[in-house]
């Protein structure tokens, strides 16, 4: 059976300050899609309301997996249920070894009836499958011993949240920006790891605002955010031609979705 | 605000307690004149307020001397659980219940390397000659504080390390302190010698005998580390919480030596622990470390003093505090440097956890600089667990509860990764673990993994 996130007319605040005003968008397992749209759109709190953060707060809508309502789970249980998010700022965790990590993630994902303290995953088996993951990504092995994002180049970090993308491999997977502050050699890699994991099995939600991501992993669907709300969705020549064009077509089309946000632009139109 | 105890009764002990004590000891006339010399101190000390820096902070009215007495014997130390014994080879082992010797060992292969270690009283009486210079008149002195005069006119049984020049202990050394019975005054000392060029490590933990007795420990700790030796010394303070702990420690550092120093604060209801690293002689180092887990209601601390007395010293202390529930951990830390010492590079950083809005920490840095050309560090953190790391380990199929406990972890792993001894390590993650109430794996599990490190 193909699995299917479902979102709809999706209603997010953070704070007082409403974000998303009813953002309607469905993955299935397999597609690749891709979210676009200028700064403080809200692509990012979709990413995070997806993943669970307890900051963002759902105020009208749902977000389902095969009819499941999740949108009160905690992020733990929607990560066991199969989603996962590539973070834009990956978070540092000292003292806590990549490999120790992931292998309670790992061990968690797989088993999701495991509470704390009961058996990992065996540590030969998971060192096996995490060394041929490193190998696949161009991984020295010695990143498993270091603290978890802690002293990591940006480059570094993104590379580590593929390799989470790797292991865990979840139904759903969120990439908020993976590809932002990489040089263009980090950026292929991403890209070229994302695009080896990425199959029938996993359903793709690429948040970027380049395109070299969207080159080795080729959306089926584009969709444009403005002023929190999905407003136009098309295949992915949408994608070229925001890049080719930029978001001011789009707003002239949807001129009631949001005011400019930057102050020049707000200055100009006085 | 003064911390004076108006009622001496309370506070300590009097002449009829001292007089009944010396009765009960067969002693050298030596040993008992230091002891009356120490109880008049202690009886002037007594009538004088606390040094107000040092422990202002620390509430002592609950505090009651006449709770606690010496006590007259001991049972063996079998029945008592401890965390280091049988987890790692050691060259020898002592142990200490109800500040009576109940067992001591040394290998046959380190005895003959002419190095002594046992009971502190028995050795005293035996080597006079070589060790009474050093007991309490190097490293800590009676007139140091109330505690110490306390401690010095009725230390009770105690471990004694002594490592002759040149000689290496390869493996390292075990003492248990424990308390059985409830009431137990336990004044047990530590007085550890490595000579010139020698070097050495002792484990020393303290244990309760079950959860349910209360007890006193009034202890001190003096290390003496000679011209380029080394010693490793790691006490490991896991009272159950109806023991009060009050202890004077000090470490003397000669020329081109090295203290590694590693305090481990889990248990007692309240404890206060005074700390000073002596950087005596030119080109010596310290390091400190400070492991502690305050839960419940605990009170745990610590007064540290890394005084720099000579040209070229390095001292480097790092505390890290996890306070849990209503606990509270207090941390005043000071650098002196002297004006001869120049060169000096001083280090000191205390960063405390906190897991409960009910729990206090206070953690107070200083400096005492009366050189001009050094290079001295210090700081402070006190935060909450990061609620971006826990949502990050959340996102990653991780319950909240666990991810508390692998920053917690994490957060101790950074000290662990300072300590060279193994078994230390080991024993520190696991213990944090029980306290953190992680429930133990199940031991088919811990049969069928024959590795469990990356």
């Amino acid at each position: 059976m193909t699995s299917v996130l479902k979102i709809t007319d999706l209603h997010v605040s953070v704070g007082e300050t409403p974000i998303l005003r009813g953002v309607n968008m469905q993955i299935r397992q397999g597609e690749v899609h891709a979210l676009m749209g200028p700064n403080g759109s809200g692509k990012s709190t979709l990413a995070y309301a997806l993943a669970g953060h307890p900051n963002y707060s759902i105020t009208a809508g749902s977000i389902e997996i095969d009819g499941v309502n999740i949108s009160e789970y905690e992020a733990d249980a929607r990560a066991r249920l199969g989603l996962f998010l590539a973070f834009q700022y990956p978070v540092v965790i000292p003292g806590v070894k990549v490999a120790d990590f992931l292998r309670h993630a790992v061990s968690n994902i797989r088993n999701p009836d495991r509470r704390e303290g009961e058996g990992l995953i065996g540590m030969r088996e998971f060192r096996k499958e995490i060394r041929e993951r490193m190998t696949e990504l161009g991984m020295d092995h010695e990143f498993a011993r270091r603290y978890l994002n802690d002293g990591f180049s940006g480059g570094e970090k993104k590379r580590m949240e593929i390799l989470q993308l790797a292991m865990l491999q979840p139904r759903f997977a969120i990439l908020d920006e993976t590809d932002s502050g990489l040089d263009s050699d980090a950026v292929r890699v991403v890209s070229e790891g994302l695009a080896k994991l990425s199959g029938p099995q996993m359903g793709v939600l690429i948040i970027t605002h380049h395109e070299r991501l969207l080159e080795f992993n080729r959306p089926q669907f584009v969709h444009v955010m403005l002023g929190g709300r999905i407003v136009e969705t098309g295949g992915s020549d949408l994608a070229h031609e925001l890049h080719a064009r930029g978001y001011a077509d789009v707003r002239a089309r949807h001129p009631d979705a949001a005011p400019e946000p930057t102050h020049t632009t707000t200055a100009a139109a006085v | 605000m003064t911390v004076v105890v108006a009622d001496h009764s309370r506070a300590g002990y009097s002449a009829a307690v001292f007089e009944a004590f010396l009765a009960a000891r067969r002693e050298p006339q030596w040993m008992t004149e230091a002891r009356r010399q120490s109880f008049s101190v202690y009886q002037q000390l007594l009538s004088q307020e606390l040094d107000a820096e040092e422990f202002r902070r620390l509430d002592l009215r609950t505090f009651n001397a006449s709770r606690f007495r010496p006590a007259a014997s001991a049972p063996d130390a079998g029945g008592i659980a401890t965390l280091l014994s049988g987890r790692a080879e050691f060259g020898g082992a002592i142990a200490h219940v109800d500040g009576h010797v109940t067992s001591s060992r040394l290998s046959a292969e380190i005895a003959a390397q002419g190095v002594l270690f046992g009971g502190l009283q028995e050795l005293l009486e035996t080597h006079r000659a070589l060790l009474e210079p050093y007991f309490m008149k190097r490293a800590v002195h009676a007139d140091a504080d109330r505690f110490a005069a306390w401690h010095a006119a009725f230390w009770t049984s105690g471990t004694l390390l002594y490592v002759p020049r040149n000689v290496e202990v390869s493996l390292p050394l075990h003492s248990l302190i424990a308390h059985s019975q409830d009431g137990v005054a336990d004044f047990s000392h530590t007085l550890i010698i490595v000579e010139d060029g020698a070097r050495a490590t002792l484990l020393e933990e303290t244990a309760s005998g079950s959860p349910d007795v209360a007890g006193l420990h009034v202890g001190c700790v003096e290390l003496i580390v000679g011209r380029n030796a080394c010693l490793r010394y790691v006490q490991l303070q896991n009272w159950n919480q109806k023991t009060w702990h009050l202890a004077h420690q000090a470490g003397c550092v000669d020329a081109n030596a090295t203290l590694q120093w590693t305090v481990v604060g889990l248990g007692s209801r309240t404890a206060h622990i005074h700390q000073d690293i002596n950087l005596d002689g030119r080109g010596s180092t310290a390091e400190v470390n400070g492991v502690t887990f305050a839960s419940d209601r605990q009170k745990i601390s610590y007064y540290t003093q890394q005084h720099h007395r000579q040209q070229g010293t390095h001292s480097d202390l790092l505390y890290r505090e996890v306070l849990r529930d209503e606990s509270r951990v207090i941390w005043r830390g000071m650098i002196k440097v002297d004006a001869a010492a120049q060169q000096t590079d001083g280090y000191q950083r205390s960063d405390a956890l906190m897991l409960s809005e009910d729990a206090r920490c206070d953690s107070i840095p200083g400096l005492e600089i009366e050189a001009d050309d050094v290079r001295c560090t210090h700081g402070a953190t006190t935060g909450q667990v990061d609620r971006d790391q826990i949502l990050y380990c959340m996102s990653r199929g991780i319950s909240r509860r666990e991810a508390m406990h692998m920053i917690v972890e994490g957060f101790f792993q950074q000290i662990y990764d300072r300590i060279p001894i193994e078994v230390v390590r080991e024993t520190l993650s696991r213990t944090v673990q029980a306290k953190l109430g992680i429930e133990a794996v199940a031991a088919d599990q811990l049969h069928s993994e024959e590795e469990d490190e990356y």
